[in-house]
């Protein structure tokens, strides 16, 4: 998927102004973010527990290249096939080849961040082989042509009423609104048939066990389970990163992630796949793939400041909780991740240059970092980001602040490193403002703060300084 | 009510940091703080070469000017004992947890930093860990009610303490607020670099703020307070937007002093 974070601003203003979405992405907030609070509230634990994914995240990390080799041994072992894609190019190129080679012709997706930054759906398409998302929130996006605008919530951002019009094409504004069951229904009549002619699936990946072998899935609506026993051939796409050490990390993990992701305890399926069918069994592919893909995380690895965003299940927890992704919406973030999680890693993965707006689009709250499951403390990685556009500190080439921003802040320096200039600074300020002020506010000031009194207004600045206040008082008290 | 359980000495003299902003924009709200500390039998000691923590321009991403700035702060505050106290929970955990990033690859001047870090409170964190919520029980007749300000709830771990402490002030009709712990989306330099970003977020805040009905909104940061109060001035509501600290000069103001 190209990258479009260059259009961050101009995106976010389209949605701002938006009021449909404005109240149909409320439901982060009211559903999972709501959903998430109880649950954790209800796990005794939960500190313990997110203290423990951290560490096994962490560890995983550390030691990234062994795990991946036990997994990519062990699928072996079980007769499945692995694939290490350094980006989204080569991961599409196989797995067309894999699919032309076996002559498929449908092909079922189920939901997979990973295969979006592939770009795959839209790939297979063209190559020609019909291929569909069974994901109820993926089918409506992929019928709207558009990208996803949430981790776990694709279609987040449409009204029922959008949702009948991409079902139904004789729906039209003003008939009943049908509800969620009789939507869910619709999409289940036209996707039934795709399940049962597709000879192949593509399924994400939740975790990879690098000890077993296996992939573990979660999900709500059973397509993942049908994507993964019912065509001849399964592909699984993940992430690098996406992987743990042992089943009983697996126990840790899925508790963690699932009830930060939409607040359940456990979600209606979890799905373990541990390769192709077995000639005992009665079901399955009889051919299991998985595709790792590198696509820019290598950069995450090297980069200490950076790393520890490797450490992300993809719950979505701190999009809910964000009251700027709550705003602004998932588009506006131009590339698959969006919300404070993609403020960080997208401008890495795609290049700070273009995506600079990203990690700037923060008012540093902190709620992120509050609910995150694996604790990625992300305000910490927004700030290294911002530090790398304004001075370029780790490469000059990603400066991108101009010459009067660095001015202004040089000049600010230069008024905080002695008393009398912070005094004199700020007297000349409030003199200078005060014909504009009435009653002790402005309504309008000059830049470079002037985006302020667009929507507010501004407090006028006081005459006489906290220090001549208390030096008037200690006189006065003597 | 949290009682004082802390075992450790009540500190009877203090240094008190204003904050860049309280001491050049809301002098007041410094003033309200020093009657506070004075109230509680605090002397407080002002440091007249004070300016800025340097959190504008570290948050700006600007840290080769926010570095001279924030070492300043470390070089003039080391030079004092016991602790110190700023009206500003944004202030605090820039100091405490912050200045290890900026300061990175400089174990000494970290290891200084973190020495005169363990030494900072924010005001209401100060008053209720070492004299506890009820220390303060003064009167103030009117409603109100409290917005959590993000860096003193996330970055310092103050949650429940200063409405604890409002709650305490006679004839203060207090009504919690819906989604208090939701930032106001202020955020410093992001305020004026994405107004309307910022503003969109503002909003949310401020419906929340005008359903609820109180006539005074309490707030334990400055930034917090201008953004609030900036806005519902712009809608013509008259609630008022005030720091915690005037809140509490306010009601002691009309009890016997101690001493």
């Amino acid at each position: 998927m190209k990258p479009l974070t260059v259009n961050f601003r101009s995106k976010a203003a389209m949605t701002l102004a938006d009021a449909q979405i404005q109240q149909s992405i409320e439901h982060v907030y009211t559903g999972f973010y709501k959903g998430r609070l109880t649950a954790a509230g209800d796990t005794p634990d939960w500190e313990d527990l997110r203290t423990k994914g951290k560490a096994i995240k962490d560890h995983t990390i550390a030691h990234l290249d062994y795990y991946l080799g036990l997994l990519a041994d062990n699928v072996e072992k079980n007769g499945g096939s692995v694939f290490f894609a350094d980006d989204a190019e080569e991961a599409r190129r196989h797995i067309i080849d894999l699919a032309h080679k076996r002559k498929i012709k449908t092909v079922i997706k189920s939901k997979s961040m990973v295969s979006e930054e592939m770009g795959l759906t839209e790939a297979m398409n063209d190559e020609g082989f019909e291929t569909v998302e069974t994901d109820l929130g993926e089918y409506i996006i992929q019928l709207a042509n558009e990208t996803p605008y949430h981790l776990i919530a694709p279609a987040v951002h449409k009204s029922r009423a959008d949702v009948a019009k991409l079902l139904d094409e004789d729906y039209k504004d003003g008939d009943r609104v049908p509800d969620a069951t009789e939507l869910t229904m619709m999409a289940r009549e036209k996707l039934r048939g795709v399940f049962e002619r597709a000879d192949m699936s593509v399924t994400g990946v939740n975790f990879a066990v690098a000890e077993s072998g296996s992939i573990a899935l979660v999900t709500n609506e059973g397509n993942g389970r049908m994507s993964t026993t019912v065509p001849r051939v399964h592909v699984a796409v993940m992430g690098m990163e996406k992987i743990i050490p042992s089943i009983q990390d697996l126990s840790t993990m899925l508790r963690i992630l699932i009830r930060s992701a939409t607040g359940q305890r456990i979600s209606t399926y979890v799905t373990m796949v541990n390769g192709k069918r077995r000639p005992e069994e009665e079901e399955g592919p009889e051919e299991f793939h998985l595709v790792i893909l590198n696509n820019g995380r290598q950069k995450l690895l090297e980069d200490p400041q950076m790393r520890e965003s490797l450490n992300c299940i993809r719950c979505g927890a701190c999009l809910n909780a964000c009251p700027v992704y709550r705003k602004v919406g998932g588009h506006a973030y131009g590339w698959v991740y969006p919300g404070p999680i993609g403020a960080i890693v997208t401008p890495v993965l795609t290049g700070l240059k273009d995506a600079d707006n990203l990690p700037a689009a923060s008012s540093l709250c902190g709620a992120c970092h509050d609910v995150c499951p694996v604790k990625i403390n992300i305000p910490r990685m927004l700030l290294e980001l911002r530090y790398r556009t304004a001075e370029g500190s780790t490469d000059k080439d990603e400066r991108t602040s101009s010459a009067t921003e660095r001015g202004i802040w040089k000049a600010w320096r230069m008024g905080m490193m002695g008393r009398r200039r912070f005094d004199i600074g700020s007297r000349i300020a409030s003199i200078a403002l005060k014909p504009l002020s009435r009653n002790g506010w402005l309504t309008k000031v000059p830049p470079p703060i002037s985006g302020w009194t667009s929507t507010r207004d501004f407090p006028a600045i006081s005459m006489s300084s906290l220090k001549s206040r208390l030096r008037k008082r200690n006189e006065g008290s003597k | 009510m949290s009682e004082n359980t802390s075992t450790t000495p009540r500190p009877d003299r203090v240094t008190l940091f204003a904050s860049c902003m309280v001491d050049q924009l809301a002098p007041d709200v410094g003033e309200s703080t020093v009657e506070v500390l004075e109230y509680l039998g605090v002397m407080v000691d002002f440091l007249d070469d004070q300016t800025c923590c340097g959190q504008p321009a570290f948050n700006s991403g600007f840290r080769s000017e926010a570095y001279p700035v924030a070492e300043r702060f470390v070089n003039l505050f080391e030079k004092v004992n016991g602790p110190i106290v700023v009206p500003s929970g944004s202030c605090a955990a820039m100091v405490r947890n912050y200045y290890g990033d900026l300061f990175r690859g400089n174990a000494e001047l970290t290891d200084r930093a973190k020495r005169v870090g363990d030494r900072l409170f924010e005001l209401t964190e100060f008053v209720s860990q070492f004299f506890g919520t009820d220390a303060i029980s003064g009167s103030r007749v009117g409603t109100a009610t409290y917005h959590k300000c993000c860096h003193l709830l996330r970055e310092i771990g103050v949650d429940e303490q200063p409405i604890e402490m409002l709650t305490n002030i006679d004839g203060l009709e207090f009504s919690p607020l819906e989604r208090a712990d939701v930032c106001c989306g202020f955020g410093g330099a992001f305020s004026v670099k994405m107004p309307d970003i910022s503003s969109a977020i503002l909003d949310e805040k401020l419906d929340f703020i005008e359903a609820n009905g109180s006539s005074t909104v309490v707030a334990a940061d400055t930034g917090c307070v201008y953004q609030m109060q900036g806005g519902l001035r712009r809608r013509g509501s008259g609630v008022q937007v005030v720091h915690i600290a005037q809140v509490l000069a306010e009601s002691i103001k009309t009890v016997i002093h101690r001493r």
